[in-house]
This record gives C-alpha cells, structure tokens and sequence, in this order.
C-alpha cells in the first residue's frame, strides 16, 4: 500500500524466520560487523542520537541518549533488556516482529551491548506468546553457532549473551521497573524512578531497557545512516510507526506508517473505511493508557507530541477504530475495568481512585448518575494522574477524561436523559414489542432465556420489563423485525 | 484447606525443576511456570515444597503467585475455555459471548465446572485481533465466534 513504509516491519513475512541465511541474505548482521570493526560505543551512540529515533514502547524516550546514559555509569556488569511484554490489548505488532524477524532483535540487543559495556542481555516476554520464544530460541541457536552471540563474537573480542525471561500475565510488569522486579523473581511492583534502570537496574546495575520495536530499528538505521532514517517522519517524531489497526474497520491488522501520518489515511486509505459503511467515531490510541480521537483529529498528523497534545498517546501502537455503535461512557468504563484489575495496588490513588472511577462509570451506565459525578470524575481523575507512583496510574484516567472531553453531550444524555443512544448501555435499554409487526409466531417467547415474553401463538407479545435481562435473544430471532430497542 | 497428596513422582519433578535452576529464589517465576505445567495448578502444597526448595518463605512464593493473573490455585478443567476480552475482541462482542458460555455451562469466570470437564477464563488479548471475537478451547483457537455458535463449540468437546 502507497502510505506505507516498512522498516521494523521489513523482513516479516518476507524472510523464513526460522533461517539465519535468509535474515544475513537481507543484510542480516551486517549493522553488528560493521559496528564491531570500524565503529566506537560512541560513534554508534552518535548516530542513533542524529537519528531521532525515539522509544517505541509507549514513553517516546530519544534511544540514543538511553543508550549513553547506560554507557557513561561505571559498573563491573551491565545488562541489556528487551521489553516484549507488549501487554496493551489489542496490539501484537512486537509479537510479529519477534517471530517474523527474530534475528533483528538478537542483532540489536548485541549493539546495545558493545554500546554501553554489558555482556549480558534478557529478553523478557510475555508468556503467551510461545510461538515467538520457539523462533527466539532458535534464531538464538544458530547465531551463537555462527559466532554472532556468546564469546568472542565475529573474532572480535566482544563477549554478549542472551537469555529469555518469561512474564505471567500482569500488565503492568511492562512498566520497566516492575519488570526488573519480575524478572529478579519477586512481585511485579513499580518503583519510584530515579533511579532510572539506565542508572540502577536489574540486580542493582545499569539496565538499557528497549522495546522490541525499538531494537528492530537500530540495524537498520546503521546500515542505511541517520540522514535516511531522520529524512522520514515529523520534526520530533522521526521514522515510522506500527499500529495493530483493529475494531470497526474493514482491514484489520499491523500497518506501518511514517510518523506525521494522518489518522484519515490510516482509517480511510489504508483501512479501507469503517466496516459496513457506518459512521466513524473515535479511535483509540495507547491502549488503556492512552484517549480518543476523534472526527476534530482526522487530520492531524499522529506522531508523539500531537497524540499527547489530543489528550491521548502513542503507547505501544494499539489503534482501536469506534463507530456510532460504541458508546463511549462504556467504552470508558471497559478500559477502566481493565485498570482496576491490573492495578499492582501498591500505591492507594491507583488502586482506590481507580476502583472509584470504574463506580462512578457504572453508576452512570445504569441510569444513576448525576451531573455531580461527571465532576467527580473529572477531579478525580486529574488528582489520580497527578498523584499515582508509575505510568499505570499516572495515565489510568486518560480513557475517562477523554471521552468526557470529546463526548460530553453522551455522559449528559446518559445522566439527564437516561439514555445510551449506541444502545450499548443495558439498564437503559427497553426491548419492546411492536404490535403491528408481530404476527404471534412464538419464536421470541421461546427463545427468552427468563420467560419474560408472554402472549398466544397469533397475538402479538408482551416483554414483561421487570423479568427482561436484556440479553436481545427475542431481537435477534425475530423474523419479523418486530423486537426494537427503546 | 484439605490436605492434597502430590504423588512421588511429581513431587521428585519439582524438586529437579528447581535443581535445574539452581534452586535460585531469583528464578522463582521459572520454576513456578514449570511446576503448573507439571500439575496444571499450584495448590499451597506445591507453594510450599518450592519454598523450601529455594529458601524463601512460603508467603514470598504466595505473594508472586497471586500477583501474576498466569498462576492459579483452582485446577483448570479438562478443556480450559478463555474468551479474549482484549479491546478489539471487546468491541466486536466478546462479552455476549462469555455470557453465553457462563449460560450454557452454568459455571463463573475463574470456575470449573463440576464434572471437570470445562473451565472459564478470561484473556487480554492473544494477538489475533483480525480474528476478533477470538474464544481458545485448550491451544486451539476459534475465530469470529458469535453466541451462536457457542453450542457448537462446546458439543465438540461434548462425548
Ligand atoms: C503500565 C505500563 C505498561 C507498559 N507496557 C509496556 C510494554 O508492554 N512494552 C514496552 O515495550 N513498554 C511498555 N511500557 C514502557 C516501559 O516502561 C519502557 O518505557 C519501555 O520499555 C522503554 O523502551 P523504549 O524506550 O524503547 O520504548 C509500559 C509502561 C507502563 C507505565
Ligand atoms: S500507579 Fe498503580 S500500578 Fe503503578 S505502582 Fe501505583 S498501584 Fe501499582
Ligand atoms: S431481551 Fe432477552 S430477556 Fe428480554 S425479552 Fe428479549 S429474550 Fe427475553
């Protein structure tokens, strides 16, 4: 597709991940030599810097400066870590990278380590994706017996090694300290930072921690120079960037785009427009971390500090597309549900703001809520951001205060009005018979899971609204289209 | 909480899982991976030999394992089901879905149903999110899963 450029994604579903050969026929390994032979730490450093490129885990921290800030701390041991955590649901573009191009992150992570003195590198993965540590494991295999990881690499002197550590399902042992801790064995908690990783990591010593997307980058950026990699994206976003398009679009998947992308192009070129030609509402970046855009933010370029500006994020990539369907207070309220149960619960405004966010959201969605409770949210949102120890908490609220933002004619209409106009809100809706459609057949009273339908066979139904669990069996078997919703 | 019986066999397992990781505390989450696939689960019996095991104490082994949603205490059933509650999955339906499948088996999230045959539980996204609504009954993935075809689903599982 024309909008689209391939550089992290380059070699996935172009090369058999499981052969070495064909990674070192597209200039596989070829970034490593050159680095170790002709090139200092510090020339490499420079180059990245030059670059632009910024983190593509979710923080947008400049990889060069990581990379020299790592190397500049005196230790006897350094560790090198990749973030494969990619815990944002509904994003899997590290999960294509790792087992589409495995190699790319082994060569990476190995110039990471020649760049700030470690010997050791983790690759720290979430445990459900075992295809991803088999092509690990194996493009592992076959660089050490190529003398391209482990001792003496290339015959070059330079020793570096990689082991793989598997997460177990905790979204916030994406965060890097959390991480750390996972990974030494204990529970997965944040920590105040500073102490960077970059300073005190894992076991204590300076831990260069990187997401995979990041890492496929580097190689690249060596072998074809930082005037071509920085010629590509916005002033302060430089590169592309891989979504995992998903939700209510017709072409579903990852896409890798230059940063300074439209949202539009994304939806509507690449995308091929919202699935059954409905109307487009919002779409979500930064997964549970991140906000809406919406109509007002079609043609604005994505890159970091845009995204940041509208109230959202360029977390790791997710990019959840929302038609007229989706409500949004609910869609709020899904992510914070997500919050709430992954909150590591060690500081209280996560672990209670949260919980009294996702019940204000509730009471809303059930027809309970007052104009007092939008503020409610509002404040306390602004208070938990303000005030929670680790990104979790620090962007938990992004989802809520967004949506009321953009949409607060559907919080009034839910709170006021006692209405969910997508009809996603349960308690709000009423199913209803229409008496001159229905023509008796029963089919609805037989299909009612609770027997809330009464009425002969011939004579039109009754939904006895204090039994209706509202669950649209009765609309959905009706041949008749005689069941609406109110 | 009764008492269970690990048989010898396993236990001799577990204890060269842990051997085989250097009875390192740091390697705790490893071992804890290895010893679910051995008994599907990790009863406090289970907590309790790898405590020992790797020097720690039984509550820092209670702790990591109730910390990470992966590790679980209730054994699954025969056919675990786990409905992908991810975003994409989300909007598409999932949850009409998961409550057809807590209809029709009668049983919560979490729970396993008293034949041991099914268990339900929730996912965040597998990373098929092309395929949403996804539903895997033990490794095997369905996609575009409707209320619908929940029945089918299960009656494949059912003799
Ligand atoms: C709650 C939370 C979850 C995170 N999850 C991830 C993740 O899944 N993958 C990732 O690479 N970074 C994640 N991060 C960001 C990491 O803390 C860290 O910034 C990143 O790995 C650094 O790498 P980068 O500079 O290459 O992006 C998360 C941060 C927070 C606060
Ligand atoms: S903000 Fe939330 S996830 Fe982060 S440390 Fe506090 S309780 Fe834990
Ligand atoms: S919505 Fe469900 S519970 Fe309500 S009347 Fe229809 S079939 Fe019965």
């Amino acid at each position: 597709m024309a909008k689209q450029i391939r550089i992290a994604l380059r070699n996935c579903g172009v090369i058999d991940p499981e052969r070495i050969e064909d990674y070192i026929a597209r200039d596989g390994y070829m970034a490593l030599a050159s680095v170790l032979t002709d090139l200092s730490p510090e020339a490499v450093i420079e180059i990245l810097k030059k670059s632009g490129l910024r983190g593509r885990g979710g923080g947008g921290f400049p990889a060069g400066i990581k990379w020299e800030i790592t190397r500049n701390v005196v230790a006897d041991q350094k560790y090198v870590v990749c973030n494969a955590d990619e815990g944002d649901p509904g994003a899997f573009m590290d999960r294509s990278i790792l087992e589409g191009d495995p190699h790319v992150v082994l060569e990476a992570m190995t110039i990471n380590g020649y760049c700030t003195g470690a010997s050791r590198g983790l690759i720290y993965i979430r445990a459900e994706y075992p295809l991803a540590v088999e092509r690990l494991k194996t493009a592992m295999g076959q660089s050490r017996s190529m003398g391209l990881l482990g001792e003496n690499i290339l015959g070059t002197g330079f020793n570096f090694d990689i082991d793989i550590r598997y997460g177990a399902g905790a979204f916030v042992c994406g965060e890097e300290t959390a991480l750390i801790h996972s990974m030494e064995g204990l529970r997965g908690e944040p920590t105040v930072k500073p102490p960077f990783p970059s300073v005190e990591g894992y076991l204590k010593k300076p831990t260069n921690v990187n997401n995979v997307e990041t890492f496929a980058n580097i190689p690249i950026i060596i072998n074809k120079g930082w005037k071509w990699f920085s010629s590509i994206g916005t002033e302060k976003s430089k590169g592309t960037k891989v979504f995992a398009l998903a939700g209510k679009i017709n072409n579903v998947g990852l896409i890798e785009v230059p940063m300074g992308t439209t949202l539009r192009e994304v939806i509507y070129e690449i995308g091929g427009g919202i699935q059954y030609g409905k109307a487009f509402k919002a779409a979500q970046t930064g997964g549970p971390s991140g906000g809406c855009l919406t109509v007002k933010h079609l043609d604005t370029p994505i890159d970091y500090d845009n995204l940041i500006a509208a109230g959202s994020m360029m977390g790791s990539g997710g990019l959840i597309v929302m038609d007229e369907d989706d409500c949004m207070v609910a869609i709020a309220k899904f992510y914070l549900e997500f919050t709430v149960e992954e909150s590591c619960g060690k500081c209280s405004p996560c672990r209670i703001g949260n919980k009294r966010l996702f019940e204000l959201l509730e009471k809303i969605t059930q027809g309970n809520g007052t104009m007092d409770d939008i503020d409610k949210l509002r404040n306390l949102g602004t208070v938990i951001k303000e005030t929670s120890l680790c990104g979790l908490g620090q962007s938990s609220p992004n989802p809520v205060l967004s949506t009321i933002d953009n949409f607060p004619e559907e919080y009034h209409e839910h709170v006021t009005g006692k209405k969910c106009r997508s009809k996603v809100c349960k308690s709000l809706m009423q199913y209803l018979v229409v008496a001159d459609k229905c023509i008796g057949c029963t089919l609805c009273a037989r299909n009612c899971p609770v027997d809330a339908i009464s009425g002969e066979r011939k004579q039109v139904h009754f939904i006895d609204q204090s039994k209706c669990i509202k669950c649209g069996a009765c609309m959905d078997k009706c041949k008749f289209n005689a069941i609406i919703i109110n | 909480m009764a008492k269970i019986k690990l048989s010898d066999k396993k236990l001799q397992e577990l204890k060269d899982v842990c051997k085989s990781f250097n009875n390192e505390k740091g390697e705790l989450i490893n071992v804890l991976h290895k010893a679910q696939s051995i008994f599907g689960y990790l009863p406090a019996e289970v907590q309790e030999v790898i405590a020992k095991e790797l020097n720690a104490s039984v509550a820092h082994v209670y702790g990591v394992v109730t910390f990470y949603s992966f590790f679980t205490m209730i054994p699954k059933g025969q056919h675990p089901i786990s409905i992908c509650l991810g975003t994409a999955c989300y909007v598409r339906g999932a949850e009409k879905v998961l409550e057809e499948f807590r209809r029709q088996l009668k049983i919560q999230v979490g729970e396993t149903t008293a034949d041991g045959k099914f268990s339900l539980s929730c996912l965040r996204c597998v990373g098929a999110c092309g395929l949403a609504p996804v539903v895997m009954v033990g490794e095997k993935v369905y996609g575009r899963v409707s209320p619908d075809g929940v029945q089918d689903i299960l009656s494949e599982y059912n003799n």
